[in-house]
């Protein structure tokens, strides 16, 4: 117990610096992104093989999860066919703010190969994409790297609150 | 984006034809020809309307009335140990006939022979169901119906298959664009955010060589990858791999790329 009385609040004298506040949250942030289990196509195999004991994710707190409530980042793995985006969107919508989106392979960027009626060409067109990885199917070594390009991301934002959500329109 | 040709008379004309080039046709052949066929199609024709019969690739195809198709199939299977259904669905002839053609293989394990029973039915007109005799054909049906739009009578559950329920148009049909038709481009933009979301959100880029050199807001070259945005026709400097910050991460330990282990035994 201090024998001095410090009225923080009056006194302007909080301990910790805001900025202080920003490192810990954004540590904290970087170095626990859960991942939500995303694998649509052949990608989702690389995904797979980057989360077990080889590539071993868990190392950098990157642990898959089966529900988007738990998770803050998106690995999009795969083709997404204009079927499947409203539920991409509604899987993206439960997830809690802050969230990311890694898009994962040629499909996921951009169609790919498959430039048919079925295809969405793009997940950004649906959802909002903070990383593209490139390849058809990246090897989990590149899945890594976006996963620590992604936390350098993170460690550069603001952990305010008044962070404004990343939205479309 | 290419620009859109109407493909409705896709097959009647053709874009490129080589003047030497012969459509190379299977072989087809007389039913007396092998034993076992002849006195199947003998037992079909005592009974119903075949309107043609051949044998092509050692299999016998025969040709009746659309309206027949349940109790030919019935008979098949009951009568002459045709009892497994392998595949069927639909052809597209609209441009050139104005009708489709529906194909049901069967398979008889007992002969060791396939069937293959055709029929043609005009573009709205419905086709019998033949889900109770041959389970394989409740999805094959709503396949059909899927991709082709042919209505199946008495079929337990006529929906869609693989598109989903509120798609419009038919896809294997050949009038249909590979690209997708106006519906489909825009059918997540649509569905997800409204129509008027069409102006924000944009057109679909279908030209996968497009590539701006210059343009860092939709492309970076490896190794060389500057802030989005930045103009680069100057020319870009090199970026070689960063996966930590220069000043270090609170809390986090230098990564050092001297000390880290490659592993090159791929046993290991
Ligand atoms: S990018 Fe290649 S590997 Fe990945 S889902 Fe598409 S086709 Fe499969």
């Amino acid at each position: 117990m201090a024998q001095h009385q410090v009225n923080y609040l009056k006194d302007g004298g909080l301990p910790v610096a805001l900025t202080t506040i920003d490192k810990v949250v954004n540590w904290g942030r970087s170095n626990s992104i859960w991942a939500l289990t995303y694998g649509l196509a052949c990608c989702g195999i690389e995904m797979m093989a980057s989360g077990a004991s080889r590539y071993d994710f868990d190392r950098f707190g990157t642990i898959f999860r089966a529900s988007p409530r738990q998770a803050e980042l998106m690995v999009v793995a795969g083709t997404l066919t204009k079927k499947h985006a409203e539920f991409i969107r509604r899987l993206y919508d439960q997830m809690t703010e802050p969230k990311w989106v890694i898009s994962m392979g040629s499909c996921a960027n951009t169609g790919g190969m498959f430039n048919t009626y079925a295809t969405v060409q793009g997940v950004d067109r649906v959802i909002p994409v903070d990383l593209y990885l490139p390849g058809c199917a990246p090897r989990p070594e590149t899945l890594q790297y976006a996963v620590m390009m992604l936390q350098q991301k993170i460690r550069k934002e603001s952990a305010s609150r008044a962070q404004k959500p990343k939205r479309l329109m | 984006m290419r620009a859109y040709t109407p493909k409705d008379d896709v097959q009647k004309k053709s874009y490129y034809t080589d003047r030497f080039w012969v459509a190379p046709q299977v072989a087809k052949s007389e039913v007396s020809d092998d034993a076992v066929f002849a006195a199947d199609l003998a037992a079909i024709k005592a009974k119903f309307d075949v309107l043609d019969a051949y044998i092509q690739v050692e299999q016998m195809v025969v040709v009746i009335n659309a309206n027949d198709n349940y109790s030919v199939l019935e008979f098949l299977k009951n009568e002459c140990e045709y009892t497994q259904l392998s595949e069927m669905s639909a052809i597209d002839w609209l441009a050139t006939e104005g009708k489709f053609e529906i194909f049901y293989q069967m398979l008889s394990m007992a002969k060791r022979k396939r069937v293959r029973i055709k029929c043609k039915i005009d573009e709205k007109e419905a086709i019998q169901s033949v889900e109770k005799l041959f389970r394989s054909a409740d999805w094959s049906e709503r396949e059909m119906y899927d991709m082709f739009g042919v209505v199946v009578n008495n079929h337990p559950f006529m929906k869609r298959i693989l598109m989903p329920e509120d798609w419009e148009g038919f896809p294997l049909r050949k009038t249909y664009p590979l690209q997708g038709d106006e519906f489909a481009a825009w059918y997540e933009v649509d569905k997800i955010f409204g129509k008027e979301a069409r102006e924000i959100i944009g057109p679909e880029n279908r030209d996968p060589a497009r590539i701006d050199r210059y343009d860092t807001q939709r492309f970076s070259r490896l190794g060389h990858e500057v802030p989005f945005g930045t103009d680069i026709s100057q020319g870009e400097p090199d970026t070689p791999l960063v996966y930590q910050e220069k000043e270090g991460v609170f809390m986090v330990e230098k990564f050092d790329a001297e000390k880290s282990v490659v592993i090159s035994d791929r046993q290991r």
